[in-house]
């Protein structure tokens, strides 16, 4: 079962970097070292704030994009070029294939922020070497909010596979983004729950705890200023995250077990 | 093969002029264009509009606002405008958005404070700003000399100064220098050598070579309005010890009543003027002095030599050269 699984995902990581996915990192490149050259010459004491700033929000909002643009395609691009026969009439059953894909996808896209991190690191260190100050204690925490990202492309990834098990791509891409828009808002419709109260309130709670809470896996503006992340909230986001994907992935696979692909 | 490699390279060539034709056309067009006034709009000014727009990525929204600010106040300046009205709302949708850029509150305050054209001139505006930013930062004492600054500078309210170092130097991690100073302007109020401890602190504390240039601008005033009155005391004593006035200071010298002959902070003699006044060899690269000046030449509180050594600088972009124009 393992193995099956993993040649999946390994095909599915194949195909996005035959899909030249990895292009987007030079374009990381050039935001990133263009942020760290430039802004000292048209801001004031902000370049290495807004490195950090600008770093991890690439690195977020590139990986989002990847997950959606790719995890939507997932289940119809097989479809498509009716690939998805050959491997089904293989041993192979159709929740391993689910579960294969969204792990490949999950894996190229941690090799793509890993690679970024890389690059802004290094952009980090160059920055810091030039104000003489070189890595400081503070930017460890830098490492808590890329974790944290990569929960995000878990969650997202989850969703775009799940919408693409069942409806077109770009219904499926239309779906996803609005749920990451939502998502990012999930505390402000808890607040309203809150606030409104009754029936409408309970259906805001309702909704609240439904779409994934991408506020909380969101500490860039905190890190950038050296702040830490407490233990408590990486593990209990790490929870959140695992059981809220396991549920996504769950019901992606029940509702692909239901297709009638004849 | 060869085909193909003709046609690269003739795609190449036409793409490359293309290229360049479009970026004379678009120049051409905007030499035509009257100044465009965008800078003085600010389309979104709600913070939290701006924090739901950037998807909780707020923190880089900031700092395009903070750098926002920073571009809208350098070319106001440069330009010697009176007007910032687009200041204030920037530099509040810049902290609210990120209420830990202490950076903003810092420097902020002080584009907002100083008198026009050096700066907006809303020292109580600028008051508002530090306090926000020490509610938000209570750790941060550093934002306690940046009120004490406005009130001692720009409103010569010295009580209020020296309360607020006071407050200042609670915070564990302060440096010395608040307590001293909190109450040597308790004692004295607005005397030259407390305004020097806040100059020095600037210089000490920032690293932004504008913010540097201008501190090292007023200490040197500070030292050129110390030397001279000091210097046409002692040719008035001169004068009346010898009953002959000194045509120069080497005559002094040689008299045994200096040194040497005494030099500007730029290392220019002073001028010796045959009425026993002193003046500095040349005022425009010594903003901000009160004394030492010719006969007719008021003080300024406007670096006049550092804005056109500025706009020198500034003349290549085609943007600023428009402005100029206009």
């Amino acid at each position: 079962m393992i193995s099956r699984v993993s040649s999946i995902a390994f095909n599915t990581f194949r195909e996005a970097v035959r899909d030249r996915v990895l292009y987007n990192l030079i374009l990381f490149a050039v935001l990133i070292s263009g942020s760290a050259l430039l802004l000292g010459q048209i801001s004031i004491e902000i370049e290495r704030l807004f490195l950090i700033n600008m770093g991890l929000t690439a690195i977020s909002l590139f990986g989002v994009v990847i997950a959606i643009f790719i995890g939507i395609a997932l289940v119809s691009k097989e479809i498509d070029k009716r690939t998805l026969y050959a491997i089904l009439s293989r041993p192979v059953r159709r929740w391993e294939f689910i579960l294969g894909k969204y792990l490949g996808l999950v894996g190229t896209l941690t090799v793509n922020a890993g690679l970024m991190a890389f690059g802004f690191f290094a952009a980090l260190l160059y920055l810091s070497q030039r104000s003489y100050q070189g890595f400081q204690k503070a930017d460890a925490h830098i490492l808590v909010a890329l974790y944290f990202i990569l929960l995000q492309f878990v969650l997202i990834t989850a969703l775009a596979l799940l919408f693409s098990s069942f409806s077109s791509p770009i219904l499926s891409a239309v779906l996803s983004f609005a749920l990451f828009v939502v998502g990012t808002f999930a505390e402000d419709i808890r607040a309203a729950a809150i606030m409104a109260g009754g029936t409408v309130g309970q259906m805001l709670k309702t909704i609240a705890y439904l779409v994934p809470n991408l506020g909380s896996l969101n500490v860039v503006a905190s890190v950038a200023h050296g702040e830490p992340v407490s233990g408590a909230l990486v593990w209990h986001n790490t929870l959140y995250v695992v059981l809220y994907s396991a549920a996504v992935i769950l019901l992606a696979v029940l509702i692909f077990d239901r297709r009638n692909f004849k | 093969m060869r085909h193909s490699w003709k046609r690269t390279l003739v795609c190449s060539l036409l793409l490359a002029a293309c290229l360049y034709g479009s970026a004379r056309e678009l120049r051409t067009v905007q030499a035509m264009r009257p100044t465009a006034r965008i800078e003085e709009v600010l389309y979104i000014s709600s913070p939290d509009f701006v924090r739901r727009m950037s998807l909780g990525y707020s923190g880089l929204a900031a700092d395009i606002y903070w750098t926002r600010a920073v571009q809208y106040f350098g070319r106001k300046h440069i330009f010697r405008s009176n007007r910032y009205d687009l200041l204030d709302p920037l530099l509040r949708l810049a902290t609210d958005l990120d209420p830990k850029l202490v950076v903003g509150y810092h420097f902020g305050s002080v584009f907002l404070a100083q008198k026009p054209p050096h700066g907006a001139g809303e020292p109580y505006k600028a008051i508002e700003l530090v306090k926000r930013g020490i509610e938000r930062n209570p750790r941060e004492w550093q934002l306690w000399v940046d009120l004490a600054f406005i009130h001692y500078m720009e409103l010569n309210d010295f009580v209020a100064a020296a309360h607020a170092l006071e407050q200042g130097s609670t915070i564990p991690g302060a440096h010395q220098f608040l307590k001293t100073t909190a109450a040597a302007m308790a004692q004295r109020g607005g005397d030259r050598e407390t305004a020097r401890k806040l100059w020095s602190y600037t210089l000490e504390t920032t690293k932004d070579p504008l913010i540097r240039e201008n501190a090292v601008k007023h200490l040197r005033a500070l030292e050129v309005d110390d030397v001279v009155p000091q210097l046409e005391t002692l040719v008035r004593n001169f004068h009346q010890r010898s009953s002959v006035q000194p045509r120069s200071f080497a005559e002094l010298v040689a008299a045994g009543w200096l040194r040497r002959i005494p030099v500007d902070p730029l290392g220019r003699p002073y001028k010796l003027m045959a009425d026993g006044r002193v003046e500095v060899a040349d005022p425009d690269p010594l903003p901000f002095i009160t004394k030492g000046l010719p006969p007719g030449r008021e003080p300024s509180i406007f670096d006049e030599h550092g804005a056109r050594a500025l706009r020198e600088k500034s003349k290549d972009d085609p943007g600023t050269k428009k402005l100029f124009h206009h």
